[in-house]
């Protein structure tokens, strides 16, 4: 395997500054976010956010931590894919997913730092005092442990960057450990995330409630890990080309091949056990008012049409128009998560009693959303992500 | 895989014993009718008996040591809007105005102390509990501030203080569970001039409320809220007007709130036993698929190279058979053309006197040319 071609002269000129387009964007949100930091351990969450009694939980929890996890599954739906049910030539598609997953649940945990009281007892749940009739129990047990496997098995990335031969080969031999633990793990949270929800039926409104809740959170995670893989290498295709190689240039398009299919035939899976859902509360009368309207802006328009896109795609092996979808897909995923915890999460209160984001608590967001793509970007320069390692060829 | 009998039973040992473990938590949730601690306390709050003065809000903020109110207790300007349980105020008195009642109608909120509360039950530290005296108590020393107990009250009692950045803490009435514990009534109770609210055991304050309901039947709702609204209170109300029309809900349901999760909570060991079969299953299965895939192209490899022998003796069979037969034909050729030759020279030797044989020699020469 040979070592990535080197960089087109165009980009080599700009590589010769610091002041290109990317890092002034990253670097000023950055900047603003280590401010917005300072105020928010020494002000308090009320001075930044509009959280307050009634809402406690803002986009910190909805955007951050829910729709964060969620778009983490790439990494177990990857290695599910390519080590249990054998698509070998999904290899490639491992290590950026769960790079991805690792960066993505190591920010989860990094914004939760933000929203909850007092960040330094985070770990009195696993360590200290177990809440275990909590589902957030659950979730925190899950996270914390799943964090750890991602490490473990991202590691083999960095100690072949690091030329660690033994400790590489030692990790290489609990891979598939790391792997079976990584799904169970992912498959109790990304469910438990919904099931948190469970606990408020008369909180959420009836379209976005269902017993089912677990259900839905854990299927719908699998397809937003299937379009963030596929929407990821887009970027990745499109931003950092140079620092691919052939077998994940030409594998990659067949993953997202792949992927676009399961994805269209789980998407419309998903919408069955939605209708099911809400044929067993007999929800119909709902469907009837301005919530069923936004619900069905949700499932057909954001669910159901990607789905379709993707099958189109798929059929007609249409790259851009799968890569289009995933970007879908994934807002859709985005906008589900939203609504259950914000949106049509006390849906009875006037109006005047709502939740709306404060600006600073939507630029902590964009800032810790910037920390990961900034993260992404410097880890794929050093470690073999995108490419295998000279001295490593076969061991993916 | 090699897999010893004494293994195989060791896993499932393991496994039935995990399962039986969590399945009796379960059952419990879900089957037993919990009615609160023996002799646990409550107040009843008899809404038709307020008059909204709010001496409740001040003896409240006396006994927990809160900062004084902008605005005193004794303005009741304050009612004007609808307020909740804040920080800084453990209890609130509402004004409500029904359609069919001429006056006013005041309604105390506080914490509801339910029997199984939904924010115990979603804490994830252990650090809101249920005491046996009925109050549901809160230990600061745990807290992480996830605040999903504010999310998971169906009465949005629970409050935070937001504006302290290093030690902020849930707040909520405590049943005054220090002074009961001195048997002392909570402080709102002391203070009440209209007996508004009534301290004792629950059990009791379920048959007074009873009593008064069935004395002045034009008078009161014919329900008692907080007997069975999410599987019932610690604090009840009886009001002179819809519960509806005060701000309190009608459409909880019955449901005690860990039960409504419980069912999330038992799938935990039963994924965690079923991925591993699952998971181990699919992966033998591709790989098993695999191994055939293997063997099937071994076996047509092997079935390409007998057919290929076969072809190749064949042909090699064939070829022999041809270089035999033409090297018949040869030898016979050869002999033939020795014969002739043989013949020729004869004919040479005897007639030589005789001019013939050249012809003949000539007519001979374009076959022999043919033939090469």
């Amino acid at each position: 395997m040979e070592h990535p071609a080197p960089a087109p002269p165009a980009s080599a000129i700009r590589q010769n500054t610091v002041f290109t387009p990317f890092n002034i964007i990253s670097g000023t949100i950055i900047i603003i976010g280590c401010v917005l930091t300072v105020l928010r351990f020494t002000k308090g969450i009320g001075a930044m956010t509009n959280l307050n009694d009634t809402n406690p939980w803002g986009i910190w929890i909805g955007f951050d931590l829910l729709c964060g996890v969620a778009l983490a599954a790439g990494g177990y739906v990857t290695c599910a894919a390519c080590y249990i049910f054998g698509f070998k030539h999904f290899r490639c598609a491992v290590r950026p997913a769960v790079l991805t997953a690792f960066l993505g649940y190591g920010l989860v945990v990094f914004a939760l730092s933000y929203d909850v009281g007092r960040p330094w007892r985070l770990p009195y749940p696993i360590f200290l005092s177990q809440g275990t009739s909590s589902i957030l129990f659950e979730v925190a047990l899950c996270v914390f442990l799943y964090l750890n496997v991602l490490m473990l098995e991202f590691s083999p990335a960095a100690f072949e960057w690091l030329n660690w031969k033994y400790a590489r080969y030692i990790i290489g031999k609990v891979s598939m450990v790391l792997v079976i633990f990584g799904i169970i793990l992912s498959t109790l949270h990304q469910s438990s995330l919904g099931a948190l929800f469970l606990l408020v039926p008369s909180k959420v409104h009836p379209l976005w409630l269902s017993g089912y809740l677990p259900v839905y959170f854990f299927i719908s995670s699998i397809f937003a890990g299937m379009s963030m893989v596929i929407f990821e290498h887009s970027l990745v295709e499109r931003f950092l080309h140079h620092k691919l190689d052939l077998e994940h240039e030409v594998e990659s398009n067949n993953v997202a091949m792949g992927f676009a299919k399961s994805a269209a035939f789980l998407m419309m899976g998903y919408i069955m056990i939605q209708l099911i859902g809400i044929a067993m509360d007999n929800d119909w009368k709902y469907l009837f008012t301005r919530w069923g309207l936004w619900y069905l802006v949700e499932i057909v328009g954001f669910v159901g049409l990607p789905a379709i896109l993707f099958a189109i795609g798929f059929r007609e092996q249409n790259i851009k128009l799968i890569q289009m979808a995933a970007w879908w897909t994934v807002l859709g995923i985005v906008l589900n998560r939203l609504n259950i915890s914000l949106i049509a999460f006390n849906w009875q209160l006037p109006l005047a009693q709502r939740y709306f984001p404060s600006w600073m608590e939507i630029m902590t967001t964009l800032f810790i959303v910037t920390i990961g793509v900034v993260a992404f970007k410097i880890i794929v320069t050093l470690m073999p992500v995108l490419y295998a390692h000279p001295d490593f060829p076969d061991d993916h | 895989m090699g897999i010893t009998r004494r293994q195989f039973f060791g896993w499932m040992g393991a496994a039935v014993g995990s399962q039986a473990a969590f399945a009796s938590q379960a059952k419990a949730a879900a089957t037993n009718h919990f009615t609160g601690h023996p002799g646990s306390f409550g107040v009843l709050h008899d809404i038709s008996r307020c008059i909204g003065c709010r001496k409740c809000e001040a003896a409240c903020n006396q006994v927990n040591k809160l900062p004084a109110p902008e605005i005193p207790f004794d303005d009741r300007a304050v009612l004007g809007q609808i307020r909740r349980p804040r920080a800084e105020a453990y209890t609130v008195v509402n004004q409500f105005k029904p359609k069919n009642k001429p006056a006013a109608v005041f309604v105390k909120t506080q914490c509801n102390h339910c029997l199984e509360p939904a924010c115990v039950s979603a804490c994830f530290v252990k650090a809101l509990t249920k005491s046996k005296t009925g109050a549901v108590v809160y230990d600061a020393s745990l807290c992480v501030g996830c605040r999903y107990c504010m999310i998971a009250c169906p009465f949005d009692i629970p409050a935070y203080e937001y504006d302290n950045p290093f030690t902020p803490e849930i707040t909520k009435c405590t049943l005054c569970q220090p002074r009961i514990e001195k048997n002392q009534r909570p402080g709102c109770v002391d203070a009440c001039p209209q007996e508004a609210l009534t301290f004792g055991a629950r059990e009791d304050l379920i048959k007074i409320a009873g009593q008064r309901i069935d004395k002045y039947p034009d008078r009161y709702e014919k329900h008692i809220y907080g007997e069975h609204e999410m599987g019932g209170c610690n604090w009840l109300y009886i009001a002179n007007a819809p519960f509806t029309d005060l701000n309190m809900r009608e459409d909880l349901g019955i449901t005690p709130a860990p039960a409504l999760t419980s069912g999330a909570l038992a799938a935990v060991p039963v994924v965690v036993s079923l991925w591993v079969v699952f998971i181990n299953g699919l992966r033998a299965i591709s790989k098993r698929k695999e191994q055939i895939a293997e063997e099937e192209k071994i076996q047509a490899v092997n079935a390409a190279v007998e057919t290929e022998k076969g072809r190749f003796n064949l042909e090699i069979k064939q070829i022999k058979e041809k270089a035999r037969t033409e090297k018949e034909a040869a030898v016979e050729k050869e002999v033939k053309k020795a014969l002739e030759a043989a013949a020729q020279t004869l004919n040479e030797i005897k007639p030589a006197q005789t001019t013939e044989p050249v012809k003949n020699a000539e007519t001979l020469l374009p076959e022999k040319q043919e033939n090469t």
